[in-house]
């Protein structure tokens, strides 16, 4: 019973802190770009007139794959809520799966969305499809390689053996305690990688080429209408809390009401303030900063810039994290 | 997404247009793609043609203005300067030393805000809307300008057959100056910020090269001409207005970076250093211009001018360099009427249209957007022909048209 109202409480207040966020993303990204902006109900008004529009299934689009990825995303991104750690919480399903369970979680929106691509029928969305599936092979290696040298390095570092990637040991041990002058270095720069990675998982430019407005004019969600394109925008505002959640739960799950000392209803209330502070923050940094400040890069250049300098970056961290773990325990 | 199976390899082909996102006025482009990269492209122009020339061989001159600068928004003086060269050419119509001054003035404020407008719009189709806001932000004092000395912010309606209709008063010109200023600084800023850009410079060196060959023997004209050294100017070449007596010369990219490549980078640099280049032709102007008459501007003199009109027969070109190139305009009249028996009008972007084939080779998809962009496309001024028979539409191919034209010969010569 806890579970289920539980489950109810993350989807709804999920969804709601998603579309909250992505108000002021909105509102900031305009500021900067010297604009007014939107108002910041603008993305919950959005998300009211889509629903209410006709729901279009082109007539090449196979209906039940094009009808479903929209699901299958929303539903994707809403289960990695549960396995993470939020405000004072420990995460929701804990104890039923760890932090590779949710990697694989991550990467199915953006099957799910290449497959809706594939489906809907039309040249651009295939083509958004082909760049979407490239884009998660991209980032994929980075992301893998900045959790696995956390991991390690916090199972070596704990007495006992705890079990490494449960995200609730994760968020109880920050891991900046527990290393020297290397893996200090080390974790910076996977820090670093993440707030990369974070962009290009969430489609923002300058990696936003799946869905590339003035090339293939919204590239996978081309053909997504009314309560289909809803359900995207949905699963797209979750996920930007969910990839923000991943990082504070790896690299700063510190509580404020636990350093002052507060414990109880009041502790939990700081604890959650100061939780939506620091995902302000990271969503400040990795998607507004970022897609304000640069054009979008071509698919080439995107490949390129994962694979080889990013990836390079994230293994460093990783050798420079293990090589902590080996000399300084 | 039609397949098409050559004989070794297989590629799709997308249509892009004639609307998308990527184009600001409807022209159809059909590209044959092998994965991201572009193998061919097929342009398919005339779903924005108006019949603008044939409204204006309808009309006397004097309300043809009207219509001539309508022909596009951006360049509207251009049109109004070329056309009014035209009929001043044809006709014998002595224009005064001061309003060739103030022609030029207006020219050149158009080509600056033209040039700006253009950076923004290339700035979007890279993906950086930043940019795009910033630039229009900063356009906007050249359009205030501009409403200040002709009281309208596109569309002047200033230039006149025979000479121009307001003035520039001793008050207007230390505002000009002061934006001229405004301008001078802000260029430092506007060349740091699309030249030593991380991503543009990625997005935009080597992509959409034209080279020197290219576009020589595809006759290009203006920046897109110029970014692939060719030093091809209507106001270096063929002077006119009172450009003669101004320091103007050909701007090529190689003034900023040591070699030439022809590339979108190569068209960046060229427009912005106009920017400056139009900076300096102001200030020369304003510091020469004579003192005296302006033109015809009460109702007695346009009616006398008519009269001429009527009168006199001939035929008369209009050059003029426009913000994107060279522009063009032919017109003819016959004795004992007013009404113009040929008008014609090239336009820059109909002689650059044939530099997206090269540039377009072994392009990426992404780079699809900019590389229409770079030539700066207008294509309300450029579209000429579209055949509509009975609901039906035909193009005519080269050949059907040359047999056509030696057919006419053939019935002219009885």
């Amino acid at each position: 019973m806890e579970l289920f109202w539980g489950s109810v409480v993350i989807l709804f207040g999920g969804v709601i802190l998603g579309l909250i966020y992505q108000g002021v993303d909105r509102k900031l990204a305009a500021r900067m770009q010297a604009r007014i902006g939107p108002p910041l109900v603008q993305p919950f008004r959005d998300i009211k007139k889509l629903l209410v529009k006709e729901n279009i299934v082109p007539e090449n689009a196979i209906p039940w794959i094009y009808n479903g990825a929209p699901f299958l995303a929303l539903a994707a991104v809403v289960t990695v809520l549960f396995y993470l750690p939020l405000g004072d919480q420990r995460p929701l399903f804990s104890g039923y799966g760890d932090l590779i369970l949710v990697l694989y979680l991550l990467a199915l929106p953006a099957v799910a969305l290449a497959i809706g691509g594939f489906a809907s029928g039309s040249p651009y969305a295939v083509i958004g499809a082909q760049r979407e599936i490239v884009m998660m092979m991209s980032y994929e290696l980075p992301l893998a390689a900045a959790i696995v040298a956390l991991a390690w390095r916090l199972d070596r570092a704990l007495p006992g053996g705890i079990a490494a990637f449960s995200l609730k040991e994760i968020a109880a041990n920050p891991i900046w305690a527990y290393l020297g002058p290397l893996g200090f270095i080390g974790a910076i720069l996977l820090v670093g990688v993440l707030l990369l990675v974070m962009p290009a998982e969430l489609s923002k430019i300058p990696f936003d080429i799946a869905e590339a407005e003035t090339e293939l004019a919204g590239g996978v969600t081309v053909e997504y209408s009314g309560r289909n394109l809803a359900l995207l925008r949905l699963a797209d505002a979750v996920k930007t809390v969910v990839m923000g959640a991943l990082i504070l739960a790896l690299f700063f799950p510190y509580r404020l009401g636990g350093i002052l000392g507060l414990a109880g209803p009041a502790g939990g209330a700081v604890d959650t303030i100061f939780f939506l502070i620091k995902l302000f923050l990271v969503i400040l940094i990795a998607v507004t900063i970022i897609r304000v400040a640069a054009a979008r890069l071509k698919v080439s250049q995107v490949a390129y810039s994962f694979w080889v300098p990013l990836t390079g970056v994230a293994l460093a961290g990783l050798v420079l994290i293990v090589l902590d773990g080996l000399f300084f325990m | 997404m039609a397949k098409v199976t050559d004989e070794q390899r297989t590629y799709y082909t997308i249509p892009i247009g004639p609307t998308h996102p990527s184009l600001k006025e409807p022209l159809q482009f059909s590209f044959d793609l092998e994965g991201e990269r572009v193998v061919d492209v097929e342009i398919k122009p005339g779903w924005n043609h108006r019949g603008v020339e044939v409204l204006g061989m309808k009309r006397n001159p004097l309300q043809t203005l009207y219509l001539a600068e309508r022909i596009c928004g951006i360049c509207s003086v251009s049109h109004l300067i070329a056309f009014s060269r035209a009929v001043e050419n044809a006709l014998g119509i002595p224009v005064p030393p001061r309003a060739e001054y103030i022609r030029v003035i207006i020219a050149e404020l158009e080509r600056i805000h033209s040039h700006i407008l253009w950076a923004g719009v290339a700035a979007h189709e890279l993906g950086f809307d930043t940019l795009l806001h910033l630039t229009w932000r900063v356009r906007e004092q050249v359009m205030d300008i501009l409403e200040l000395l002709t009281g309208n912010r596109v569309n002047y309606a200033l230039v006149t057959i025979g000479g121009v209709r307001r003035d520039i008063t001793r008050e207007q010109e230390p505002l000009v100056r002061q934006a001229l200023r405004y301008y001078k600084d802000l260029l430092e800023m506007l060349v740091d910020a699309f030249l030593h850009d991380p991503t543009i410079e990625l997005r935009t060196r080597d992509v959409g090269v034209l080279s020197y060959k290219d576009a020589l023997e595809l006759m290009a004209v203006g920046p897109t001409a110029r970014a692939s050294g060719v030093k091809k100017d209507i106001r270096v070449d063929q002077p006119y207005l009172a450009y003669p007596a101004l320091e103007v010369s050909p701007i090529t990219p190689d003034l900023f970076r040591p070699e030439i490549h022809g590339d979108v980078y190569d068209k960046i640099i060229v427009r912005l250093l106009e920017v400056e280049q139009s900076i300096g032709l102001i200030e020369q102007a304003l510091k020469k211009m004579p003192e005296g008459e302006i033109g015809h501007a009460s109702k007695e003199e346009m009616t006398e001018l008519l009269v001429q009109i009527k009168e006199r027969e001939g035929e008369g070109i209009g050059r003029h360099e426009a913000p994107r190139g060279e522009l063009f305009h032919y017109i003819r009249f016959q004795a004992d009427s007013e009404i113009p028996i040929l008008w014609k009008v090239k336009c820059p972007t109909y002689s650059n249209l044939m530099s997206y084939r090269p540039m377009f080779q072994g392009a990426q998809i992404a780079d699809i957007p900019i590389i229409i962009a770079c030539i700066d496309p207008c294509i309300a001024c450029m579209d000429r022909v579209i055949i509509r028979r009975e609901g039906r539409e035909e193009v005519w191919t080269a050949e059907q048209l040359l047999a056509k034209s030696w057919e006419k010969t053939r019935r002219l010569k009885g």
